[in-house]
């Protein structure tokens, strides 16, 4: 594993426009059926702009970050030998549709355990403004090439 | 907001997933790793079956609990391990059981334990969401 990761800079990731459909979309996908993440009308009542996403949905951005970690070719991750080992949000406040997000991806740790090596980073996700939305964090674990282990 | 005492059940459900679901989840988050509709891929990389998108799981335990808040309520953190994976049968799907109770609370904020269960056996641990008060 590279252990250079750790620190490098990236570049924003392209802005994600969140549709209201797209949340309506999420939610059912995820059983989630509280009113504000697909009736506007609750989720205006409940003080937001429009239908809020599952928190979860935050992945959907992170995961543009975690493709910009694949296409380091020095990364020496192997995406058929990672699991998805952990996850965390830490909200600022809720996304709603209508938002306008980038995500900055940091590689904040990574932890070698025999051949196995656990990776942390975060995605930091901001608005149009400019404020913090809400950080993702992902561990990834890598495990052991086969051939390298021989 | 309604009064939150720690031990407290604020929410139990079970989920039925079928493959269908996860195709849903797959086309709806964008993650299409054919671990999670291709029994033939799944195979080959040694899996039992295929398997539910630990992300998907991860969504369906905050929804269990965000169903059972008022809407207004604000989510300040949620994090979960992956320790074992669901496995969904072509046929008779899985069932992906949830129970919500309160683990503590302090003047600002609530933190709600997951237990998330497949056939018996936990598939996340350290299950936790914390909502502001």
């Amino acid at each position: 594993m590279n252990n250079e990761l750790v620190g490098r800079e990236f570049p924003p990731t392209a802005p994600y426009l969140v549709g209201r459909e797209k949340v309506r979309e999420f939610a059912r996908a995820v059983f989630a059926d509280a009113p504000q993440h697909t009736d506007v009308a609750a989720a205006q009542a409940a003080g937001y702009a429009d239908v809020v996403a599952p928190p979860t949905f935050a992945m959907v951005i992170q995961d543009l970050t975690l493709q910009q970690l694949l296409a380091e070719t020095d990364s020496g991750i192997v995406l058929a030998r990672t699991i998805h080992a952990e996850q965390r949000f830490a909200y600022t406040r809720p996304i709603v549709a209508g938002d306008e997000l980038v995500a900055k991806l940091a590689v904040t740790g990574i932890r070698t355990l025999g051949g196995n090596a656990m990776i942390t980073s975060d995605a930091t996700i901001t608005d149009a403004a400019g404020e913090h939305v809400v950080t993702a964090t992902s561990v990834l674990l890598v495990g052991q090439d086969a051939e390298e282990a021989k | 907001m309604r009064e939150l005492t720690v031990g407290d059940v604020i929410a139990e459900r079970t989920v039925h997933l079928t493959r269908e679901s996860l195709v849903r989840y797959a086309g709806a988050s964008g993650d299409f790793n054919p671990i999670h509709y291709r029994d033939d891929v799944a195979a080959s990389v040694g899996l039992p079956g295929v398997l539910a998108h630990g992300m998907l799981t991860m969504g369906i335990a905050s929804s269990v609990v965000l169903a059972a808040l008022p809407a207004d309520v604000r989510l300040i953190d949620y994090g979960v391990r992956f320790t074992k994976p669901v496995v969904v049968d072509p046929e008779t799907g899985a069932d992906v059981h949830v129970v919500a109770k309160v683990g503590v609370v302090d003047e600002q904020s609530a933190r709600i334990d997951l237990t998330v269960k497949h056939a018996e056996t936990t598939v996340l641990v350290k299950a936790q969401l914390r909502v502001a008060l």
